[in-house]
């Protein structure tokens, strides 16, 4: 199964590393990561998705628990939770197809933000489901690129991460 | 991610500033180990090191050990740790020292144990430009250190030496990296110096005592258990948990095996102590962790050289009590039904006082039954010697008369191979901290510098050092560091002219094709080269000369004696886990298996 696994981290030099090295040395996969600065400056927050079985990401929180640099961290798909990812790409758009990029885009609710004679540059955010069939949507072939962030996320109610 | 220094550590005042000392980098980094109880560190110089070396030139109250290779300062900083308990320093150049270190590292990280080594690192303005003897030490380090830390400015070094010794010391011990930049350690630059008395860190801390209520279940079903087992490992002698152990298992009665890394946790000279498990466990021990009911085991990780390859297979009627202080070392190969993350001690000390005022009776009559069976299987006799013909030294013979002339009383350590497991199985051990081996990453080369470090830490014990010639001649230049400080350590060397543990599974498994294993001609005479080092050398050939030379080598009391014993070439390390089978299915001899 697929997991949020939101991290409190130390903004220490060689913190990012140390949890990146931890997926590669034991195997486990990361498919999407997203860090920055929290309110926070003394703290980051990461946030990544990993598949895995119960047991697999047992493991995965018990070891990054014991990460010196981690301070706290929280599997968000164990409970209510909003995920978002953005994405910005940039397609071929010229003569009629123009139309019916931006009708499109308008469904998914996106926003146009650069544009020339034959491209587009398109906002986008959502799930990363979302964003996978407004690309669908639009047919692949006209795709010339994709800058996507990875999916960050944050419980619903009053749950909180934060020291 | 934040660059630039972290300058947290205190606030000065100027009234403080009158007070306090100010030293140079090198010099607070003295300061601060002494102030942290180090009495003894392991090194080797080099120009990253220098403003550090000279600091020590300049004081008297840690010592420095100079080694003949960094990574014989980390194996002797580990072995010093394993004997003594408290935490082993090493202090390295960077580049090739650093490089150099890093199996020592590793070594101590797979076994747990607590280190901080303390490695130089280029000038701050030259890092990242593969300046002279430039590594990544934090980098290549990473995966094999509990922690790691790069010293950004002079004035972090108090606060950073702290925390490096808080972290390699508690919870699961293990070891801690500290890269110093030359710059930060320049003798120009001094700076208020002040060791703080405590540390609390947001993001680490270490496991309370156990769940009450998890210790009780366990308790419970302890107590109830028809065909109990207890199952001892390194977390208990590095968690100083052996007397409560001892205590518990004589309390109940019940059968108890050790790991390799945990011999002496409970005595092996002991009616209960059914001996090592694993790959080269005794037949008993196997087979009662096979068809137990109930297994504890304490300070353990369900290794694969324990549980066998094939995991389903393990103790499959078993329920399973583990408890140790790492979270994540639970679960993760064998599934507990009962989870208790504690120190070793606390759980053991509640452990005690449950059972003591636990209503629930033991089945006694069960129990007998089972000790029994067990009597039984240890009728086997799965570690007698096999009988040599005429004057064949056998390699376990020589470990039994290395076991009556110490009277089990000496410090081992050991290097891997077939060496290593006969004395793991003919050397009993009555108390933890005296087998001193590398057990997790099965590092050759790591007996020497270990029990070096087992001699500084005791330096009236009898160190002896347990090797085959094949790991002897990884660190064989260590024999100069013994002769410069005088170390009168005993080594035993089982000399069977080749890589005998690789040899024995060519036997096995390859059809007895010898592809890169023997090198009988290629041998140095190690006597002599033991007397080159200005050492004693005794070469045993015949078995009637096994004790009497052995025991002369022991009577040379402060002189290292390298004792070169050629035993038999063709033996075998028996038992032997089948691969792939349950715990109970073991080769027992060359013709005989369960
Ligand atoms: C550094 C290192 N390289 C290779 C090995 C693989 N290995 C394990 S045992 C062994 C043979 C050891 O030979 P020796 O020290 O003579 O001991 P013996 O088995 O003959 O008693 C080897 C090569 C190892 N454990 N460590
Ligand atoms: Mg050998």
């Amino acid at each position: 199964m697929r997991h949020l696994i939101s991290v409190l981290l130390e903004n220490e030099p060689g913190a990012l590393s140390r949890v990146v090295g931890l997926f590669s040395q034991r195997n486990y996969n990361i498919e999407s990561l997203t860090v920055a600065p929290t309110e926070d400056r003394s703290l980051s927050r990461l946030t990544l998705t990993t598949i895995g079985d119960d047991r697999k990401i047992e493991q995965i929180t018990k070891h990054l628990n014991k990460l010196v640099d981690v301070v706290k961290l929280v599997d968000l798909t164990e409970g209510a939770h909003v995920e978002r990812e953005l994405m910005l790409i940039k397609v071929k758009a010229s003569g009629a197809q123009r139309a019916e990029i931006k009708r499109t885009t308008d469904i998914f609710r996106g926003q146009i933000v650069d544009m020339t004679q034959n491209t587009y540059a398109i906002q986008l955010t959502g799930s990363s489901i979302k964003l996978d069939a407004y690309i669908a949507a639009i047919g692949g072939n006209i795709v010339l690129e994709v800058a996507r962030s990875g999916v960050t996320g944050i419980s619903r109610g009053e749950k909180i991460l934060s020291l | 991610m934040r660059s630039g220094p972290v300058v947290d550590l205190i606030e000065y005042t100027s009234e403080r500033l009158n007070k306090v000392d100010l030293l140079s980098g090198g010099e607070m980094l003295l300061r601060a180990l002494h102030d942290e109880g180090v009495e003894i560190i392991f090194g080797y110089p080099g120009g990253a090191v220098l403003h550090i070396y000279d600091a020590i030139f300049n004081q008297d109250k840690v010592e420095h050990i100079l080694v003949r290779h960094e990574q014989a300062a980390t194996h002797a900083a580990d072995g010093y740790a394993r004997a003594s308990g408290k935490p082993g320093v090493v202090l390295v150049t960077s580049g090739p020292g650093a490089t150099n270190a890093i199996t020592g590292i590793a070594t101590a990280y797979m076994d747990s144990i607590p280190m901080v080594v303390i490695s130089g690192q280029v000038e701050r303005r030259f890092i990242g430009s593969d300046g002279f003897q430039e590594t990544d030490m934090v980098g290549i380090s990473r995966p094999i250190v509990k922690h790691s830390f790069m010293v950004q400015d002079p004035a972090e070094i108090p606060l950073i030496v702290k925390k490096a010794f808080h972290i390699a010391t508690t919870g699961r011990p293990g070891p801690v990296v500290i890269d110093i930049p030359k710059d930060v350690t320049d003798p120009k630059d001094k700076l208020p110096y002040d060791y703080p008395k405590s540390i609390n860190m947001r993001s680490y801390s270490v496991p309370a005592k156990g769940h009450t209520g998890q210790i009780k279940k366990a308790v419970d079903i302890l107590l109830s258990a028809k065909r109990p087992m207890i199952f001892a490992g390194g977390g208990v002698i590095q968690g100083e948990g052996s007397a409560l152990l001892t205590r518990l298992t004589k309390k109940l009665g019940y059968p108890i095996t050790n790991t390799l890394m945990g011999l002496g946790a409970f005595p092996g000279t002991h009616k209960q102590c059914l001996g090592m498990l694993g790959m080269h466990g005794t037949y008993e021990a196997n087979m009662a962790m096979h068809y137990s009911d109930v297994v504890l085991g304490i300070g353990v990780r369900f290794d694969d050289r324990v549980t066998n390859s094939d995991v389903s297979k393990f103790c499959p009627d078993a329920k399973i009590l583990h408890v140790d202080i790492d979270p994540a070392s639970i679960s993760k190969t064998v599934t507990a039904d009962v989870p208790i993350v504690g120190s070793v001690s606390s759980v053991l000390k509640e452990m005690l006082a449950q059972v003591e005022q636990s209503t629930t009776r033991r089945d006694k009559k069960s129990l007998a039954i089972w000790w029994k069976q067990i009597e039984h299987w240890r009728e086997r006799d799965s570690l007698a010697i096999p009988e040599s013909e005429g004057e064949i030294i056998k390699p376990q013979s020589v470990i039994q008369t290395l076991f009556e002339i110490t009277r089990g009383d000496a410090y081992i350590s050991s290097d891997v191979g077939q060496h290593q497991m006969f004395a793991a199985q003919h050397y009993p051990f009555a108390k933890p901290r005296r087998w001193i081996n590398s057990g997790g990453l099965g590092t050759m080369g790591f007996g020497l510098p270990a029990a070096m470090g087992v001699q500084f830490a005791f330096p009236d014990a009898v160190s002896v050092c347990v090797t085959g010639e094949g790991s002897f001649q990884m660190n064989i230049q260590e024999f100069a560091t013994c002769m410069q400080y005088k170390l009168p350590i005993k080594v035993i060397c089982l000399n069977n002219r080749a890589l005998g543990m690789v040899k024995q599974w060519q036997d096995m498994q390859y059809g007895g094709r010898y592809s890169h294993s023997t090198y009988a001609d290629s041998l140095p005479d190690f006597a002599k080269l033991a007397e080159a080092y200005g050492h004693v050398g005794i070469r045993i050939e015949k078995k009637s000369q096994l004790k009497e030379k052995m025991q002369e080598a022991f009577e040379l009391k402060d002189k290292l004696v390298f004792v070169d014993v050629l035993v038999d070439p063709e033996e075998h390390v028996y038992p032997m886990a089948i691969k792939g089978g349950a715990m109970k299915d073991m080769i027992l001899s060359k013709t005989e298996r369960t």
